[in-house]
């Protein structure tokens, strides 16, 4: 697929972090493209990029000491990382939004529903208060918050950690974005409750054609909700693949690992495969590989960086033996 | 599993009062535990599993005194816990341990692992002198997969999972005979959840204590617990051997509990089979 077809494509980014005056690598070349409608789950564990890839999508590091060294973020067919802080604003919120983990710290806790729905929709669009009231309700409505002329006055803490989901959610769709990036965004729900926006999340993907970025930690919630999946670690995308390709053909060690630390629901196993050892520290990487240290499959060519490897369609793995594991496999 | 009930829990009930949003003297009743009844068997490992809210953890709090509330009974060596006041409850302590959640909250920030680890062999005087208590804490550290040098360190020069090795050192230093982990690896990345998880399995297998394992997560139940107890609001709705509550779920509640979770479509053992430490570093 070509350039011009991808509604967002990543490409090289390379992310750092300020750290006693010197540049330490979080997000370390990372490339991969979003088509309208489609839903891409990126699957990682704490330190391993992910939510900063999203938050450098967004626009949402000015101010921080995290820079962005290096790489392009085309968003239809603009190199983002070119444009004006001005020109990031309004897309912001417009034709993408983010939705994120904790639903209580994200809405403002003084001010009603409604009016934080109704202020974004104020923002992007040249529309009277009583229209962006009217659309405010019918956001509610889409996101099936019930009773929503009446909730539309509540305040954050007058609802469920579902429903002020659905709020968030119902603001980050206020101005139909192009693209929704949602980190963790059940992260903190119940399991039957993560069930139901989940749901309704794809729902409103097949009515808008929304294009989603979903982060998540849980590679469950990634399966049963995205077309695609990148595996981050260390920084880099070790693993990208159709969802069903990824679990046919399992790929990465880390991967494999990631899989096997699971336990079962619908097996006994007495101990599980655990992945040994611990995440590196970012300012003791390993050469090569970055896996390699916990890696059972690990020998000296791994101190040399691993290419890209394809193993079937568009399923890549970053590992040396990424072609030899199939096999041992079948 | 054996025949005897070592803690024996009836029909506990438990009603905060908290002070109404609407106005300042109407009070609301929260009715977090209701009827609740179950025993735990010598060297068992039992699992509370249920959404937020549904009164498992208050029901692990108020076992180990760490709540004052609740009508009922919770016999514990032929005595009754819940009316015993803390002087008195205080020799048990030493039988039921508790590991928490959040590494990073459950350690003293400023004692060093030795000295967090010490406390309860001094306090229950298990050893006599602090080159004793090194011995006995270079030994445990061991056993949960960390280095004797540990000892000197402080608590933020570790890791999460590492953490959580140091609070299961801590617990199982005293020997205890019952274990109340409440979401004790919840804030866990996946990798080292498995690591932990294979280590408290081993441990618990290895030393026959009982465990009340406190979680929502069902595949981490599944993995560890001889039977479950399913609550929703306050109550249990369902008790059952492990195997009972996944293959043949008889509440609604169990059931659609089960089919909320996210599953993973096929799943290969590809790695090679690792000891009974599975993994651990």
């Amino acid at each position: 697929m070509s350039k011009a077809e991808a509604l967002l494509r990543v490409e090289n980014l390379n992310i750092a972090i300020l750290e006693n005056k010197q540049l330490q690598p979080v997000v370390r070349g990372i490339s991969f493209d979003l088509h309208t409608g489609e839903t891409l789950g990126i699957v990682g564990e704490s330190g391993s990029g992910k939510s900063l890839t999203a938050l450098a999508i967004m626009g949402l590091l000015t101010g921080t000491p995290i820079r962005i060294t290096g790489g392009h973020i085309w968003f239809k067919g603009e190199d983002l990382l070119q444009q004006s802080k001005a020109q990031r604003r309004a897309l912001m919120g417009n034709a993408m939004a983010m939705i994120f983990q904790e639903p209580m710290t994200s809405l403002n806790p003084v001010y009603r529903i409604g009016d934080q729905i109704i202020e974004t929709i104020k923002q992007h669009q040249n529309i009277n208060a009583n229209g962006a009231r009217k659309r405010a309700l019918e956001l509610l409505d889409m996101v099936k918050i019930p009773d929503a002329t009446h909730r539309i006055d509540h305040y954050p803490h007058q609802l469920s950690g579902g429903q002020r989901q659905r709020v968030m959610i119902a603001m980050a769709l206020a101005c139909d974005p192009d693209l929704l990036i949602a980190d963790e965004p059940t992260t903190a729900l119940d399991v039957t409750v993560q069930k139901e926006i989940l749901e309704l999340m794809a729902e409103l993907q097949r009515t808008t054609g929304t294009a989603i970025i979903l982060i998540s930690h849980d590679l469950g919630v990634i399966t049963q909700t995205c077309d695609s999946v990148a595996v981050m670690y260390c920084g880099k995308i070790v693993e990208s693949s159709s969802t069903k390709n990824l679990f046919d053909r399992l790929g990465h060690p880390y991967t494999r690992g990631l899989i096997n630390s699971i336990p079962p629901l619908d097996n006994d196993i007495e101990w599980l495969n655990a992945i040994p050892g611990q995440v590196p520290a970012l300012n003791a990487l390993p050469t090569g590989c970055p896996f390699q240290p916990r890696c059972y499959h690990a020998q000296d060519q791994c101190n040399q960086a691993p290419p890209l490897t394809l193993i079937d369609d568009e399923h890549k793995v970053r590992c040396h033996f990424a072609v030899q594991l199939q096999s041992s496999d079948s | 599993m054996s025949a005897n009930p070592f803690l024996e829990v009836n029909n506990l009930n438990v009603v905060f009062h908290t002070k109404s949003a609407s106005g300042m003297f109407n009070k609301e009743h929260n009715h977090a535990v209701k009827n609740v009844s179950f025993s735990v068997y010598e060297g068992e490992v039992l699992s509370l599993v249920g959404e937020s809210g549904c009164g498992k953890t208050t029901i692990g709090r108020v076992i180990t005194h760490l709540e004052h509330a609740g009508t009922g009974e919770i016999i514990y060596a032929g005595q009754n816990i819940l009316t015993m006041s803390d002087t008195r409850f205080r020799p048990l302590r030493k039988q039921i341990q508790m590991i928490f959640q959040d590494p990073y909250a459950s350690l003293n920030p400023r004692l060093t692992v030795e000295k967090t680890l010490s406390e309860p062999l001094f306090i229950h005087k298990l050893v006599k002198n602090r080159s004793d208590a090194r011995t006995k804490i270079a030994a445990m550290l061991n056993e949960v997969g960390l280095n004797a040098e540990a000892m000197d360190r402080y608590p933020h020069e570790f890791s999460g999972g590492q953490r959580q090795r140091i609070g299961i050192a801590r617990v199982m230093m005293v020997q205890p005979r019952l274990i109340i982990a409440d979401e004790a690896v919840s804030a866990l990345d996946v990798s080292i959840q498995a690591q932990v998880l294979n280590l408290l399995k081993q441990l618990q297998r290895s030393s026959g204590v009982a465990m009340l394992f406190i979680s929502h997560d069902l595949a981490v139940v599944r993995h560890i617990s001889d039977r479950i107890a399913v609550m929703y609001q306050g109550e249990i709705v369902e008790l059952n051997e492990t195997r009972q509550i996944f293959e043949q779920p008889q509440h609604e509640y169990t059931q659609r509990l089960l089919s909320s979770i996210p599953v993973i479509p096929s799943r290969k053992n590809i790695e090679p089979t690792l000891s009974s430490n599975g993994g651990m570093l």
